[in-house]
């Protein structure tokens, strides 16, 4: 393309649209993370820097709900993302090396049926179905609930990734006598290894983060961090809260800088 | 996926053809039976029989579509009217979700702009800026949102401070606030397809509207728009579905004035007041009309792809 002067380009105003859109994004963050830190018994007033709330979600009076909680969250996040990527990976080979076949769209639309589904109806919809097939709530629904919903956040990393790749790599290993197996895991897995741990980090996030559907399958006493939150929440937002809050969104956000700076690096090059 | 098949010119790699049936089918099964099978059950459900301390009996019926569009009067025996009720509440998320789109918009265009014309080194830094923060949790942010725009919050605490106001605007608990909520949990959705269409826009089209005396919004309106507009109409879509079935800015920020789709079903759902069936059928009303939305929207896209290609 032709180089196009900046001038016609540019418009007035856009740069400063930007810079407020920012600020709108970033600030309640900033401001939770700093009032996170308020030595005062109030959310209202500031009395200085202390710790004194991050020492309460620890050792405070609610700090053996938020320890289970954590504990919940952790395992099901870990779980689910390992499983949906899993088959997201697989699921991937066989859309994107797989040839062209018949069933392509309709898997593909599958595939991103928890993207295209409002979440509040997935999650009216496997209540209703552990309902139906008379499984008691608890740990294990909003286990199954996780995985499913995580996998079209796990697929698109990966499938992208793999659509980067030339199967020149698979040919040329197989070429040399290496078994389809073989170049699968000594030679495919390797070069997405990029966008597979991108699609776990984010299936991670997406899975830690849910709060509607795991509100719907979780059933009486068992709560993930974000339910507790909300039922801590609703009777007043309390400093607590905004340390663990800022405990959180510190664990996403280096989780998915870590997820954007591996999807970055390019090693097919 | 037209677009990267005519770029790669050979055709689709075929290593795995032979598997492929496997290789699918946890994906296939995972979902079929814990997403899609799930969803034809509440279809069922919301033709059932409501048990009165929540879920359902196996009963044929037609109570919650009817109560969710007719009137009977309190003994069920007066002529139907139109109940007004829930198509309001329906129509409240529909307008609140457009307004959030809109104010999407206004804000994410102008954004998407600036950076698709940055130096192309420093774009994905400015794109990574404004998708950070969707990857915290929703509730978090809605939280935090809620915690700044307190009648004593930092916002009116600072406004007051600087002398702007005398006393505290009351924005929790408004319909600007859930709008405000609504931007605020989905504007990357609208800035990335926006900033991929630009990005694409060949800038000449705009220096030949200038050479020919076109204003700088003229040829915004004229030519930038029309030509990134499969992406602006992608934005708005993926903001307002989401806006529309969404709980938490409406229940954290609306309050019970400001009562959303959302907040309907869940309360069907909650405790031993609900009406499983009802929330079924609202719940289906609601994916009906995403679904319609998604539909029309496939379509615009491929006409673009065409017209396009």
């Amino acid at each position: 393309m032709a180089h196009v002067n900046d001038n016609i380009k540019a418009y007035k105003g856009f740069r400063s649209i930007t810079l407020l859109c920012l600020v709108v994004l970033y600030a309640p963050l900033v401001i939770v993370t700093i009032y996170s830190f308020n030595a005062s018994q109030s959310i209202t007033n500031w009395e200085g820097i202390s710790l004194r709330w991050y020492a309460d979600v620890f050792t405070g009076p609610e700090s053996e709900k938020f320890k289970v909680a954590a504990f919940n969250s952790f395992t099901i996040a870990i779980i689910a993302a390992t499983a949906s990527t899993a088959i997201a990976t697989l699921a991937a080979t066989a859309m994107v090396r797989g040839g062209n076949f018949k069933l392509r769209t309709v898997s593909f639309g599958l595939i991103s049926l928890p993207l295209m589904v409002p979440e509040i109806v997935t999650a009216v919809a496997t209540l209703i179905f552990f309902n139906a097939i008379g499984f008691t709530r608890g740990y294990m629904t909003i286990l199954v609930a996780h995985i499913a919903f995580c996998i079209p956040f796990a697929y698109l990393p990966i499938s992208a990734r793999m659509q980067g790749i030339e199967d020149s790599f698979e040919q040329a290993a197989m070429d040399l006598y290496a078994t389809r197996r073989q170049a699968f895991t000594r030679i495919l897995m390797p070069l997405m290894a990029p966008g597979i741990i991108s699609g776990f980090l984010l299936a991670f996030i997406v899975s830690l983060d849910d709060f509607i559907i795991t509100n719907f399958v979780k059933g009486a006493g068992v709560e993930t961090l974000p339910t507790a939150i909300f039922g801590s929440v609703k009777q007043g937002i309390k400093p607590n809260i905004m340390a663990i809050s800022t405990m959180l969104l510190s664990i996403s956000i280096v989780m998915v800088t870590i997820s954007y700076f591996v999807s970055k690096s390019d090693n097919t090059k | 996926m037209a677009a990267g098949a005519a770029s790669g010119g050979s055709a689709r790699a075929d290593t795995y053809k032979d598997a492929r049936g496997w290789l699918l089918l946890p994906s296939w099964a995972v979902l079929g039976i814990f997403v899609l099978g799930p969803v034809c059950m509440m279809l069922i459900y919301s033709f059932l029989t409501k048990e009165f301390r929540g879920g359902v009996i196996w009963e044929p019926s037609l109570a919650a579509y009817d109560q969710f569009f007719f009137d009977r009067g309190l003994f069920g025996d007066e002529p139907p009217k139109i109940e007004w009720t829930y198509i309001s509440i329906f129509w409240r998320s529909i307008w609140q979700a457009g307004a959030a789109t809109l104010l999407s918009l206004l804000i994410g265009f102008p954004t998407a702009y600036f950076i698709a014309t940055r130096p192309e080194n420093v774009r994905p830094v400015w794109v990574f800026l404004i998708t950070i923060p969707y990857w915290v949790n929703l509730l978090i942010r809605t939280v935090s949102m809620k915690f700044l725009l307190r009648d004593q919050g930092p916002l009116n605490d600072f406004l007051i401070g600087t002398g702007l106001i005398d006393s505290p605007i009351h924005i929790v608990n408004t319909n600007f606030a859930v709008q405000l909520g609504l931007f605020y949990s989905y504007l990357p959705f609208m800035v990335l397809p926006v900033y991929a269409a630009v990005e694409r826009y060949n800038f000449s089209l705009s220096e030949a509207a200038a050479d020919l005396y076109a204003s700088k919004w003229t040829t915004l309106r004229r030519i930038v728009l029309p030509a990134v507009k499969p992406g602006v109409v992608a934005g708005c879509i993926l903001v307002f579905v989401p806006s529309m079935g969404s709980f938490l800015a409406p229940d954290l920020l609306g309050g019970a004035k400001n009562f959303m789709i959302g907040s309907l079903i869940e309360e069907q759902f909650k405790g031993n007041a609900g009406n499983w069936p009802f929330g079924a059928a609202a719940s289906m009303i609601l994916l009906t009309m995403v679904l319609i939305i998604l539909m029309f929207s496939a379509r615009q896209q491929a006409k673009a792809d065409k017209a396009g290609g």
